[in-house]
Parts: structure tokens; sequence; C-alpha cells
């Protein structure tokens, strides 16, 4: 019995990683080919007693000692507990209990759900040694179905950032090519898919932090509709974008752990109460296969400037599979798509600035243990446990909603948001089902690459922003590979609670193709092809300075009448280039 | 209680802490016409204040709402003795929880709202309210910014006569309780450490704005009594002050009479009863006062009173308004108010204190003291309209409630008139016993304190003690007789003139009887016998 995953969790709180590996032998028999097995499959496995919930969980643990000290998609890993509930669901079976839909299958759960009696960080040093009192419903609704919860997967700090750089532990690395980030902020529950560590991993997207992600990693990531599934247990970062999601090797896989986490919930004001699908069931059907009658409107703008070549190419290919099984294509206009962007960096840091205010070491988490006063307690834990990303969007937040600011900032970044929303309204009344685009304008980037370039970064959520400002169910779907091997991701976005029209698409996608099904280990398990990152390769500093345009322009174009451009420039550079003093000065 | 003519002010009756006491101010009209002024209370300082400037004076008020869970979680809101008990994580502010807003306050907010004669929105929401405190678990306090529940109220005061207007109402989650340590104050300024308690954190508040309509201390403990009154009448909120459900913050400002602009602003904290609102208030028209008249310029600032020294302290200035940067909560959804629902929270508000106040008047003949009274809380109220449908006269009903009942409850300690025995249809029995003219006021006095300990139906009690009135006029004569016989000497002082010992002579026969002559006839057959005698 060993401790390990990576560097990191070693002494975090000693309860992390423990693995067996005397018992792979065996488990590797009994799974045989299980990288490509799916969640259905391995429910049905477990039901049946081909297999025991035990032995998979067995081979999943074995793959995380394989994989994970290079991927470092965990940040903690409850052997005992994962094989202990593995053993539950064995013995139920034995009692001929009926087993649920998810029995046996071994399930990610990115760190910012709670589990009771488990870590639950968000990638914050301020929660590091935070065990969280409850369990998230979205989890604890696998686990009624039979999950077994295997571990807590990385992510950005509190979900801000693209590329797990932001978590306060580790790098989440792309198991396609380590050089390169998992994207973010789920990015340790799409590497953790990839790489085969887990068959389905629970992500939130807020912006995008599941669908980029899943893009990177070459999975499939569902962002559901804002409420569609239960947000109690779910660490805030921005409430009324926040969403709970599922990723899979598979838009199957995907579909079924979104219905088993969606529906209403009584902790939840904000949770849809409609009755959610059978989506799975909608998906085995015979006609699942075929798109006829299916109306796709290609986002224009989504591929105007800044888009990788090979990513417009891969996603223009696989319109045009969607469009051999009898969709009918036409173009179509998002014509605020890029200014979303702006003001989700608005919203999202506003709401922030409240959510993370109760992280203040009174309560629970890190607390400095020597303050003078009141106020030095609530700024030295603050200071000293929150990151440099998570400290900027404070400060964005708390400035936005400042008085003689909120106006020119919160609240026409709300009215920009109505307006994204209303587009998207009117894209869905011109008879059109489903919205493509690409998820992100370029393939994963070169870990480090951008980590200092916050504007830079943004930019790779630039279209996922929009469909999570209007609060619609979109997927990402691998599409096919850039030239140095990277993943490369559609996205589909179906109208409100249409995740079932998304789910369609990508099925049916899936069923032509077989993008998804490929590993970055191949079938032996060997890490497959890594290309080397060249420094500044992808680097797009068109797209970057274009967003900072977008920034400036909105803020001008709001606040001419309250602000001096020249004030409105300094403050910005404050806000996206903070100092210290300006850091200080802000959190105390 | 002695109320006597001063000519300059009113006096007003108010409870202070569940006692009749008085309590006093020049200024405001008088309803009933009597225009009273206890003037031991006043300082002349404070009467050349009011000879310069007009007092402004605006009340904020936090009542706690009798749901029995929490705002946003289903924690309990009893009270509880040991610290961080009726907790959980949704109100510790954990990581991931989420508020579920507890039907009840909205349908209590409305009530008030209604009972304050407010406008209700249709469509309302919650904001968070942003500021870091130990004692606000989220360091966000949720609460309603811009589209409260209820707006454009009014409150009617029956003693002075005023209406008071009703800014706004609102929704709103109470925090925990800090105690400052490490310092005799209990001041957080030299405490080393503070303890937080967060039983309280999350529990459902209505805050309350008045216009600055009143004028006077004693108009602002007028005010937040009678608000008191109303929402205890609904059944919205226990509003005591000692434990903190009713919390009431006055600002303050003076200005030269006639002047149109609003002076500074000065907010008092720390009012634990009726009593300090007014002291405080006038303690600070008087501060204000000396500070404009020595050419010094106030500063907005908020002020705390000290109970001993009788004044008020400066907490901290004010420098421009905070800001609490309030954005809408997204965790709730915004909130629509049908017409149904408006509609059935209205079919639930039962007449209001100032409605019966006027029936009691009107309908009963009641003084406008004892209407006021018998209309003071639900309870008392409750028992005196069912003693008066069960045949009771209502004045007798409400002398008896007034005097002997309270009395008796004073004497067994009883804090309620519910834990007393007595029922409206043993009062509305013994009532209708003197009224029939067969008991006497000695016999009621004896029983009151029987039937609010023990229980009991006066008739059969009356009938068999034997004490109703002698009918019999030869039973009467020979009581009488007896007594003269007895006291030979008094009657004959009597008769040669010492007139003033009648009254002694009464109470022999009184005790002789046991208080069983009417006293007019007992008056009459006396004065017949003793000057039949001479």
């Amino acid at each position: 019995m060993i401790g390990f995953v990576n560097g990191l969790s070693i002494g975090r709180n000693g309860r992390h990683v423990v693995s067996r590996r005397g018992s792979r032998g065996a488990a590797r028999c009994a799974m045989a080919g299980g990288d490509t097995r799916s969640a259905l499959e391995i429910a049905e496995g477990v039901r049946s007693g081909a297999f025991s919930a035990e032995e998979v969980t067995r081979e999943y643990l074995d793959r995380i000692v394989d994989r994970d000290s290079e991927i470092c998609a965990f940040l903690s890993v409850d052997a005992e507990e994962a094989l202990e509930s593995a053993r539950r669901i064995d013995r139920a079976r034995e009692n001929s209990e009926k087993l649920g839909s998810l029995a046996g299958v071994p399930v990610a759960v990115k760190d910012n759900l709670c589990i009771k009696g488990s870590s639950t960080t968000a990638g914050s040093r301020i929660l590091e040694n935070y065990v969280a009192p409850y369990t998230a419903t979205a989890v604890q609704r696998l686990q009624a179905a039979g999950a077994v919860l295997i571990g807590k997967t990385n992510m950005d700090e509190y979900g801000m950032g693209s590329s797990t750089e932001k978590s306060a532990f580790t790098t989440t690395r792309n198991p396609w090519d380590t050089s390169r980030v998992s994207g973010g902020s789920s990015g340790g529950s799409a590497a953790a898919v990839a790489a085969r560590e887990c068959v389905i991993a629970v992500g939130s997207d807020t912006g995008g932090s599941i669908r980029q992600p899943a893009s990177y990693c070459g999975v499939t990531g569902l962002k559901c509709t804002y409420g569609r599934v239960s947000r109690y247990g779910l660490l805030a970062y921005a409430s009324s974008l926040d969403t709970v999601g599922p990723l899979a090797t598979s838009a199957v896989d995907a579909a079924l752990a979104a219905q088993i986490m969606a529906g209403v919930d009584r902790l939840d004001g904000t949770s849809l109460p409609d009755d959610v699908p059978d989506f799975v069931g909608m998906l085995q059907d015979k006609s699942g296969a075929s798109l006829e009658g299916v109306r796709i409107g290609v986002i224009d703008e989504a591929f105007e400037g800044g888009i990788d070549d090979q990513v417009a190419e891969k996603v223009n290919d696989a319109i045009s599979v969607l469009e051999s099984l009898g969709a009918e294509v036409v173009r179509t206009s998002l014509p605020n798509l890029r200014v979303a962007t702006s003001a989700y960096y608005i919203l999202a840091p506003s709401e922030a600035s409240a959510n993370l205010a109760r992280y203040d070491g009174v309560r629970y988490g890190e607390r400095n243990e020597d303050p003078e006063n009141m106020s030095s307690l609530y700024t030295m834990s603050r200071k000293n446990g929150l990151g440099e990303e998570v400290k900027r969007r404070i400060m964005v937040g708390t400035f936005a909603l400042s008085t003689g600011y909120y106006d020119a900032f919160y609240l026409r970044a709300q009215k920009i948001r109505t307006v994204v929303a209303q587009d998207f309204q009117s894209a869905f009344e011109k008879d059109i089902d489903l919205l493509v685009s690409p998820v992100s304008p370029t393939p994963a980037m070169g870990v480090g690459e951008k980590a200092d370039d916050p504007v830079s970064m943004y930019t790779q959520d630039i279209l996922t922003i929009p469909a999570s400002l209007a609060g619609l169910p979109a997927i990402s779907v691998p599409c096919g590979f850039s030239s140095t091997g990277l993943p490369i991701g559609l996205q589909v976005i179906g109208s409100f609670g249409k995740e079932a029209d998304v789910l369609r698409a990508a099925h049916a996608y899936q069923l032509n193709t077989d993008f998804h099904a490929k590993s970055p280990h191949g079938q032996d398990g060997q890490v497959g092809d890594l290309k080397e990152y060249e420094n500044g390769e992808e680097k797009d500093p068109g797209l970057s300075s274009g967003l900072l345009e977008g920034l400036e322009v909105l803020a001008l174009r709001v606040t001419s009448d309250v602000l001096s451009p020249n004030l409105l420039r300094m403050r910005l550079n404050e806000i996206y280039a903070p100092n210290d003093d300006v850091l200080e000065d802000i959190l105390s | 209680m002695a109320l006597g003519f001063t000519g300059l002010g009113v006096t007003v009756l108010c409870r202070v802490r569940g006692r009749r006491t008085v309590v006093s101010l020049a200024g405001g009209k008088s309803k009933g016409g009597a225009v009273r002024q206890k003037k031991s209370s006043i300082s002349q300082g404070y009467l050349d204040a009011l000879e310069k400037y007009e007092p402004v004076v605006g009340i904020e008020v936090h009542a706690q709402l009798a749901t029995k869970t929490k705002a946003f979680c289903s924690c309990s809101t009893k009270e509880s003795k040991l610290p961080n008990t009726n907790v959980c994580p949704i109100c510790m502010g954990h990581p991931g929880t989420l508020p579920v807003l507890n039907k009840s306050v909205v349908d209590l907010a409305i009530k008030a709202g209604l009972a304050l004669n407010c406008d209700i929105a249709k469509f309302s929401k919650f904001d968070r309210k942003n500021y870091f405190y130990p004692d606000t678990p989220k360091n966000y306090q949720i609460s309603q910014y811009d589209i409260p529940i209820a707006e454009h109220g009014s409150l009617d005061l029956p003693v002075s006569g005023n209406t008071v207007g009703i800014t706004r109402l609102h929704m709103e989650e109470d925090a925990g309780k800090l105690t400052h340590m490490g310092s005799g104050s209990g001041r957080i300024a030299d405490s080393t450490h503070s303890l937080v308690d967060y039983n309280r954190s999350g529990t459902a508040l209505i805050e309350i704005v008045s216009e600055p309509d009143l004028r006077s201390g004693v108009q602002a403990a007028e005010y937040g009594q009678e608000l008191q009154k109303v929402l205890r009448f609904i059944g919205a909120s226990d509003c005591n002050m000692q434990d903190g459900s009713l919390r009431l913050d006055v600002n303050v400002s003076i200005r030269e009479k006639g002047a149109s602009k609003f002076g500074t602003k000065i907010e008092i904290k720390n009012l634990n009863s009726f009593g300090s609102v007014q002291k405080s208030i006038e303690h600070e028209i008087e501060r204000q006062a000396a500070a404009l008249d020595a050419g010094e310029k106030l500063q907005q600032e908020t002020r705390f009173w000290d109970e001993k020294g009788l004044k008020t302290l400066l907490m901290r200035v004010k420098e421009g308004e905070a800001d609490y940067r309030y954005f809408p909560e997204p965790d709730i959804p915004p909130l629509k108010v049908s017409d149904e629902m408006l509609q059935s929270v209205k079919e639930t508000i039962p007449e209001l204190p100032n409605e019966r106040r006027t029936r009691y008047q009107e309908t009963y003949g009641l003084s406008d003291y004892d209407a006021m009274l018998m209309s003071d809380d639900k309870e008392t109220s409750d028992f005196f309209e069912q003693s008066v449908d069960l045949g009771g006269n209502p004045k007798t009903v409400a002398n008896l409630l007034l005097a002997e009942v309270t009395l008796a409850r004073k004497d067994l300690k009883m804090k309620t008139l519910s834990s007393s025995k007595l029922t409206p249809q043993s009062l509305a029995d013994l009532v209708k016993l003197r009224e029939d003219g067969l008991i006497g006021s000695k016999v009621i006095k004896a029983l009151v304190p029987e039937l609010v300990k023990d229980g009991g139906d006066p008739i059969v009690i009356v009938e068999e003690r034997d004490l109703k009135f002698i009918t019999d006029p030869k039973q009467i004569d020979d009581i009488l007789q007896g007594v003269l016989n007895q006291e030979a000497e008094l009657a004959t002082k009597y008769k040669a003139g010492e007139k003033k010992l009648m009254g002694p002579l009464k109470g022999k026969v009184m005790a002789a009887s046991r208080g069983r002559i009417e006293p007019e006839l007992l008056q009459k057959r006396l004065d017949e016998l003793l000057s039949a005698d001479s």
C-alpha cells in the first residue's frame, strides 16, 4: 500500500492516495480492453456479474497509479473509500438487490463539489484542509446510482482559469501531450477521462470550464441548461452562470450521468422544476443515428479572426458529417458574440467578489493565526490563501459593483447578457434547432504559455461564454486532431432545456466518427505520440488585443457619461495588470 | 395615576418593560383634547432647544419574523442557550451551500406590509449587501435593495394623533451575535478576542423604515409601541426589545424653525426600550442644539445610547456612505406576488389595534383611554371581546381586566392572561352578578384572585358561600340594629353631630354583613335608623 498521486498530495492531509498494486494482474485480466469500455457497459457488466465493481475500481486505481504522477489530474484519491464503496455494490449484487444505472462505474469529481468527509479545496490554498460537512446533490445522486467515487480532480482555483495553471496545487497535463495544458477549469476532470483514470468525471462550467478542457483533452463534455443540475454543494464562482455537468468518452455516457444528476432539488431554488427526459433511451432509439429534419446553424462570427486554421478546418469537416447525416445546415449570425466575453468578465467577477467573501479564515479554511486585529485577520488570511487570478477577479468584481461604476459596468454587462440571450433566441426562433461552432479558438496551449497573460487566457473562452450567458445547454465533442496530434472540439449549442437535442446530434456524430473513442494511450496503455511543445508557437496576439479592445470599447461605450476615458483606461490597467500595491489597497 | 394639567405638552402612557409608566414630552397634538404634562422629566435645556429648533426624527425598525425556521435553511429559530447549536452548513455560510427562501417569510412580510397600509410589490427580488464582519457568515447579507416587498405605507399614532409615513418594508436575514472578550466593557475596541454565535444567523427579519415624520422622542416611542402592537396583533413578530426580536435605530436631526432643509443626521444605536428611545432622542436634541448654538458644525455620525449615563456617546463618524455594492442575489429567483397570494394573505389579517380602539369607543362606549388599553395586546383584547360577547358589561369587564385581574396576576406572577384560570365566561358571569345587583364590589375583589388562581364558576361559588346581597329588609334591619347596639357610643356621637362617623359605622355594618348589603340600601336604612332613633 503506497501513497502518491502527485507530488502535491503527499502530506496534504494524509489520507489521499492509497493503491494496491498487488491486485493489478487479476483486474487487468478481467478488464482487458477496459480502456474503451463505456459506463453503460461497466454498469451492465457489474450488474450481470461479468466482473465485480471492486475489480473495475482496482483497474482504474491502478491506472491512476500508472499515469497520474505525470498527468496530475487528481488532487486527492481515497482508494480505500473507493474500494469499500465498490465492495458495497458487489455485496448488494450478491444479496440480489437492485443496482443503479451507474453500478460500479468509477467517477471522478471536480474538487469544487462537496463530498461529505472528503477534502474539498476548489484548487485553493485557503481550503487546503477543508473537509466538507455534506455532499453535493449532484454527487449524492451519482452515488445513489451506484457510482464509485474515485477521487477529486484538479481545477483552476474556484474555476477561474482555462488551463488549471491557476490551481494552487498543481497543473494538470494534457494526456495527449504533457507539455500542454489540459484546459480549464475542469482540466483535471477532462484529463482523468482522457487518460482513462475514470469513466465519467463531474465538472462545472461557468464560461466554458467543461467544454474547453473536454475539447483540449479529446473527450465529450456536456454543459447542461442553467438550473438543470442542482448547484447545491458546488462551490460558487458565479452563481448565475455556474452549472454542473459530466465529462465522458461518449455522448451516451455523458447523457447517462446528466440524466442521473439532473432534476429539481429543494436545496437549490434555481434548479429547474421540469421533468428530465430519458436522454439515454432517446439516444438508444434506432432513429438516433439520423439527423433528418434537424436544422443546424453555423455561427458566422465564431469563425472570424483569431481562429486557428486547423480548428476551423476540423470543425467544418464535422459540420459536413452532420449534414451527411441528414441535418440541414445554414449560416447564421450571433452579432454580439464577441462582446459577450467582455460582459462575462464583468458579471462573473462581480458575483465572485461576493461568493468568495466567505473565505475569510473565521469559520473554516486557512487563517492567519496571529492577526493584529479583525481586519488583518481577513486581509492576511485572504492574501495568503487566495491566488493571483482569484484576487484579480475579486478586484474586478468589487470595482464593477462599486457606487458610481455599477451602472457603467455591472448593469451594462447585464444588458449585454440579455442581448446575447436574445441573439440566441432569435436564431432558435428562425427554425434553427442547434448552433455549432468550434469550442476553443486553438488546440491546447503549452504549459506556461499564457499563464502570465490573463487577457490572452480569457480569449480561450470566447466561443463558450455566449451559451453560458444565455444559460443554454452545449456540448463539446472531439472532431479531429491538429497536425501535432492535439484534439479539436466541436461545440453544439441547443435551445433552453434541450439537452436532448444537443446529445442527439453529438451521439449521431459519434456513431459515424471515432475521434471520441481515441485514447492518448492507445490500446496497450502506453502514452501515445507526444509532441514537443515549441514555445510561442500558438500565440495569437491579434485575438488577445482584440479582446482588450473589446473590453475597452465596452467600457468606453458604457462609461462615457460617468468616467473619463483616461481614468477608465487607468482603472482597467490596474484591474487587469494589477501590482501589489493595488491588490493590497483593494483587499484591505 | 395622577395626571395633571400643566398646559405645556402632552403626557402619554407608554409601556416600558411591561410596566405602565409615565413618559412625557412637550409637543404634538393631543387627540382626546387633554393636554397633559409631567414637568419633572423635562430639562430646561431641552425646552430651550425646542424654542429655536424643530427636531426631525426617523426610525428604522428591525423585527424578527415569527417563523419556525430560518429564512433560508431549515434550522429552528427557537431560543437556544448553547451557542452554535441551531446552525447548519447553510446558515454558517459553508462553501457550496445555497439559500432557499422560506415561504412563510414572504407571507409574514406581506402581512406586515398590508397592516401598515403599504403597496405590495408584485415583482420583487433579493439583493446581496456586501460587507465583511464576523457575525455575517457569507460576508454579505441577503437583503432587498431597490425593490422592497412593500413601500409607501403609514401608521396612525393614537395618542399624538399623528400619521407617520412608512417609506419601505423589506425582508432580510439576521446576523449572528458577537461577544467581545477580554475587557470589562464588552465593546470591541479594548477586547482581546471575540466569540461568534451563529444561532441567530439567517433568522428572517423585516426592516421597516419610517419617513422623517416624527418630531419628538415621545412620538418616536409611541411609533415604536404602535408598530409593536400591530406586528404582534398580526402574528408577524414577537417584538420583544429585551431579547432583540424588535430593534430600533433612530435618526435625529434638528433645524431652525421654519427652515426647509434638514439638519445633519445623527444615528443612535443600542436602544433597548421605548424609554431609551424617547430619552436618547431628547438628549440628542438638546446636545445638537447646544452644539449649534456654540457655533459648532455637526457631522454625520453614529452614537451609542448610554443607558446608565443617560447620554449618547460617539461610536463612529460616517465618512460618506458605506458602499455595500448591492447586486441582485443570483441564488434566489425573483419574487412574484400573485393577486391570489395577496388576497389569501389579506384574509389572514385580523382587525388591527386602531380599528378595535375605534370600535370599542363607538360600540361599547369605552373611554379613549380604556379603549386603548383594551386593544393594547391581542390576548387581552380577545379576552375582553369574548367576555363582552358572553354578556359582560363592556365597561365593567374592561375595569376588572385593568384593575383586579391585573393586580391578581401581578401577585401571582403570571406573565400572560392565558396562564390564568380566569375564563371569559367566568369573568362575564361575575360581571353579570354585579350588574344584576346580586353581589357587591367587596365580593368581586375577594373572588377575582381566586378565579385567577384556581378558576371556578362564580355563580356556583356565590351560591354556595352565600355571598349574594341580603334582600330581606327584616334581616338587614336586624344586622343594622345589632351594629348600632354594639356601637352605641359611635351612634350617639354621630347623632350629636359628628357626621364623619358615618364612615366607620358603615364599615362596621359591612363587616358584620360580610359585604352582603347593597351599599345604597345600607346608607338609606342606616340614615333612617339613626334619625328615627333621635
